[in-house]
């Protein structure tokens, strides 16, 4: 695969969406007054619809490579060149990025058909598709990029693209705090992702072998990368663990999830595409992608993997006491995320893609499922205030159900097979512990999600009468994009049925030329079937049992009352799991208070320091330019004035010559013809300096005149009041 | 010929000394008379001695007739000048009610 096949098609994957989000983003009032909402939607669904056939047609040329050469390229652009830094803006395809543009635009696709009808009421319309549409074009760069920094540019933009999705509706002063606590939540991450960047790149380049940002080079430098130190820590193990800060933000593990469910602020298409299916699975698509640079670090992997596990149950547990429908969904989507992030961390990437992958297809289905009963209830999200709706939203009810089983982990449905193969790649790999905290999260799972099930759908409906009587079952436009996700909540898991069960897990081989070579690549090739495989198989299948069978008890038969659960230790568990652990009080206490006292202290720092020095300066200044000012005022002023007011004066008493008498001036005319009778017998050496001297003697006795007949003194020329009465 | 002796008697010297009477009267006329007309009399006084000087160094050197026809050119011009000097007294009488010239000193700087 030194020779990568270059497709030109590539481009337009991400331009499709880039080009429909420009469009409705520029045009989009215009075209929502002229042509209605439909030509919105019509412009939106057909960039998505386009780039998902390209995605298709890409695929298919990969499909048709032989797996070692399964490489597309396309280089748009040259971008940096600059030293050792060569980045262009070049799209890849390969096993991974495949599986992944199909999942964006095809998952995509249907939730912008399911938007058409669950936006219908609103306004603003067009922004919320052109949204959308640059969302699925950054999510499409961040997944096609050949290298860490269009990645990182791809990254950003969803992270953008998420802001201003859960702040759509920013009318509510809450939406736009969930907004802002997503960006800025994000923004700590993403600080650890730069910098993991820089540390590969730099220390690759101090190994002295070259260094690169394309994903397809890194993978034969990394290994340079071993014995290399910063700041006294393994440089791999850093860099893998700054990318790791990085997923956490992205994909919602401990400690930077809190932003994950108050994202759900925003409208329900879009916590099913970009806080479900898609952008949040970017962290993990990361680490995958970087793959072998995690597998150089054990101690990195090990943090991963532990932090995925607790991400797994801590999120699971806060699920089990929600009452909202969309915050149950968000824990579920957080615990979920930290299932495939254990999956990276013991080296299964496989695995945690495949999870990625049907996690995508049933959760969406349940998003936009509730969002279907969030439609339907006007706007109604507290389950307790739900029920009953199986008969009116058959569609929907089943639908949700399919998925819920998928999650819950029971045969045949996705979530089972990709759970388990995570768990038992955890069990397998000599993580017994992680691997219980896992099974026990995926009990709690089943529980939460058919608690959900049961308080939605069964039962009595304990809404008002006014809501009883608008309830209807979605349009079509919103049910068939449930209808198709539902069946791939059932059918996605085949593609990775383990040798085990008589598969061959079809998704696995795909992904084996991406993975081939890593730490934990290798799993695929162990094809043995171990007898405690079978028995990991049925406690997980048989835990979920319980869990189902525990939420029929409690919340249809009610035969068991839920209170038994929650006063055990007199209530305590329960209440830090229904009120998160404390963990937003615990960060408002001490992220947020600390940034706002810091800012306090800069502000007074700034107020009693920096103004004190800048006033002063300013002070100081003013006192110079005063003093200046006297002196241009006094000396200056006063010797150019006093200048002119000598030749003034001078020119004043010559002026007395001119009497305008005709006498004297006669007088002068014949006493000077006398004179001169007489000059020219005097010599020229006498008569310059005699003629010299009677000048000077003419100024003298001129400026002695003026000064004693207008009685000034010298000091007068000075001052102000002198030089205004010299005028 | 007692023309003849007296002529012989009379010299350039003779004349000289008139004219130089005559210029020096018409200057004092000039410098100390107030009045205007006075003042342009002794222009004319002084024209005259010029004449006489000229008459007298044409007789005594020359024996052709340049000093007569020059002085019959400035008593000509004499008659010009006095006709713009008596018209300028007009203009200022007009214009001062007098012909003073110490009372007319509106060149004065």
């Amino acid at each position: 695969m030194d020779h990568p096949l270059l497709v030109s098609s590539l481009r337009w994957i991400v331009l499709f969406p880039l080009l429909g989000a420009v469009i409705n983003g520029i045009l989009g009032a215009k075209i929502q007054e002229r042509f209605g909402k439909n030509g919105i939607s019509v412009v939106a669904c057909t960039a998505v619809g386009l780039a998902f056939i390209f995605a298709l047609r890409a695929f298919f040329q990969l499909t048709s490579l032989v797996p070692e050469e399964r490489y597309l390229l396309d280089t748009l652009l040259r971008w940096i060149h600059i030293g050792a830094l060569q980045v262009d803006i070049a799209f890849a395809v390969d096993p991974l990025s495949g599986l992944m543009i199909l999942i964006v635009t095809g998952i995509g696709g249907l939730i912008h058909l399911y938007s058409i009808g669950y936006m219908h009421d609103d306004e603003a319309y067009w922004r919320f598709f052109a949204y959308l549409n640059l969302f699925t074009a950054a999510m499409l760069t961040l997944v096609l990029a050949d290298n860490l920094v269009l990645m990182f540019v791809g990254w950003e933009g969803v992270g953008l693209c998420s802001y201003g999705l859960i702040g759509f509706w920013y009318k509510e002063h809450a939406n736009t705090t969930a907004g802002n606590k997503a960006f800025i939540v994000n923004r700590i991450g993403d600080a650890g992702f730069t910098l993991g960047i820089f540390i590969i790149f730099w220390s690759l380049f101090e190994a002295g072998h070259g260094t690169t940002a394309v994903f397809r080079d890194l993978g034969p430098l990394i290994h340079h990368l071993e014995g290399q130190m910063v700041w006294g820590v393994p440089a791999a193990t850093l860099a893998a663990l700054c990318l790791f800060v990085g997923a956490t933000g992205k994909s919602a593990q401990i400690p930077l999830y809190v932003w994950l469910p108050d994202a759900m602020a925003g409208p329900t298409p879009v916590s099913a595409l970009i806080h479900a299916a898609t952008m949040v699975t970017a962290g993990v698509y990361m680490m995958a992608r970087m793959h072998f640079l995690f597998s150089l670090s054990p101690v990195a992997l090990g943090v991963v993997a532990t932090v995925g596990a607790l991400t797994a149950l801590v999120a699971a547990t806060i699920g089990l006491a929600q009452f909202d429908i969309k915050k149950v969904l968000a824990y579920s989507t957080v615990s979920q995320l930290g299932y495939m992030v254990l999956g990276v961390g013991v080296g299964a990437y496989g695995a945690a893609v495949f999870h990625l992958m049907t996690h995508a297809f049933f959760k969406a289905c349940l998003f936009l499922g509730s969002g279907s009963v969030i439609h339907a209830m006007g706007d109604e999200q507290d389950m307790r205030k739900m029920g009953g709706l199986r008969e009116k939203m058959p569609l929907t009810f089943w639908t949700f159900l399919i998925s819920t089983i998928a999650i819950a982990g029971i045969p045949p449905l996705a979530g089972f097979f990709s759970k388990d193969e995570i768990l038992w790649l955890t069990f397998s790999g000599g993580h017994p512990l992680l691997w219980l905290i896992g099974f026990a999260a995926a009990g709690m799972t089943a529980f939460y999600m058919f608690r959900q099930v049961f308080m939605v759908f069964f039962g009595e409906n304990r809404a008002d009468e006014h809501t009883k009587e608008h309830l209807h079952e979605s349009p079509p436009v919103m049910t068939y994009p449930l209808i198709v996700l539902a069946v791939g909540a059932v059918f996605a898991g085949f593609l990775g049925v383990p040798p085990a069960l008589g598969g061959s897990n079809i998704l696995e081989h795909w992904l084996e030329p991406v993975f081939a070579g890593g730490h934990g690549g290798g799993h695929a090739a162990h094809h043995h079937v171990e007898v405690i495989e079978y028995v990991l198989m049925v406690a997980s299948v048989g835990i979920a049992a319980v869990g189902i069978f525990l939420a029929y008890l409690i919340y249809y038969r009610q035969s068991v009352s839920a209170g038994t659960f929650t006063a055990v230790g007199g209530g305590v568990p329960y209440r830090a799991v229904f009120n998160k652990y404390y963990v937003d009080e615990l960060y408002h206490a001490t992220a947020v208070r600390g940034t706002l006292a810091v800012s306090w202290l800069c502000s007074v720092f700034d107020r009693n320091v920096i103004d004190f020095i800048v006033n002063n300066v300013a002070k100081a200044t003013g006192a110079v330019g005063w003093a200046v000012g006297r002196f241009d005022h006094y000396i200056i002023d006063g010797l150019v004035n006093g200048l002119a007011d000598v030749i003034f004066g001078i020119g004043n008493r010559l002026r007395q010559i001119q009497t305008g008498n005709l006498s004297i001036y006669l007088y002068v005319i014949v006493g000077a013809i006398a004179v001169s009778q007489f000059l020219p017998r005097v010599g020229a050496d006498i008569l310059v300096p005699v003629v010299i001297a009677f000048l000077s003697l003419v100024i003298v006795v001129g400026i002695a005149l003026w000064l004693s007949t207008r009685r000034i003194q010298w000091r007068l020329m000075f001052t102000k009041e002198g030089v205004s009465e010299l005028r | 010929m007692i023309m003849d002796g007296l002529l012989l008697d009379i010299g350039l010297r003779h004349f000289l000394s008139v004219s130089l009477i005559v210029f020096v009267l018409g200057l004092y006329c000039v410098l100390t008379r107030k009045n205007a007309i006075g003042i342009l009399l002794g222009v004319e006084l002084i024209l005259n001695s010029a004449n006489i000087n000229y008459i007298a160094f044409s007789y005594f050197s020359s024996g052709n007739y340049d000093g007569q026809v020059f002085a019959i050119f400035v008593i000509m011009l004499a008659a010009a000048e006095a006709v713009i000097g008596l018209a300028i007294v007009l203009g200022i009488y007009q214009n001062f009610s007098s012909i003073d010239i110490e009372a007319v000193d509106s060149l004065q700087g």
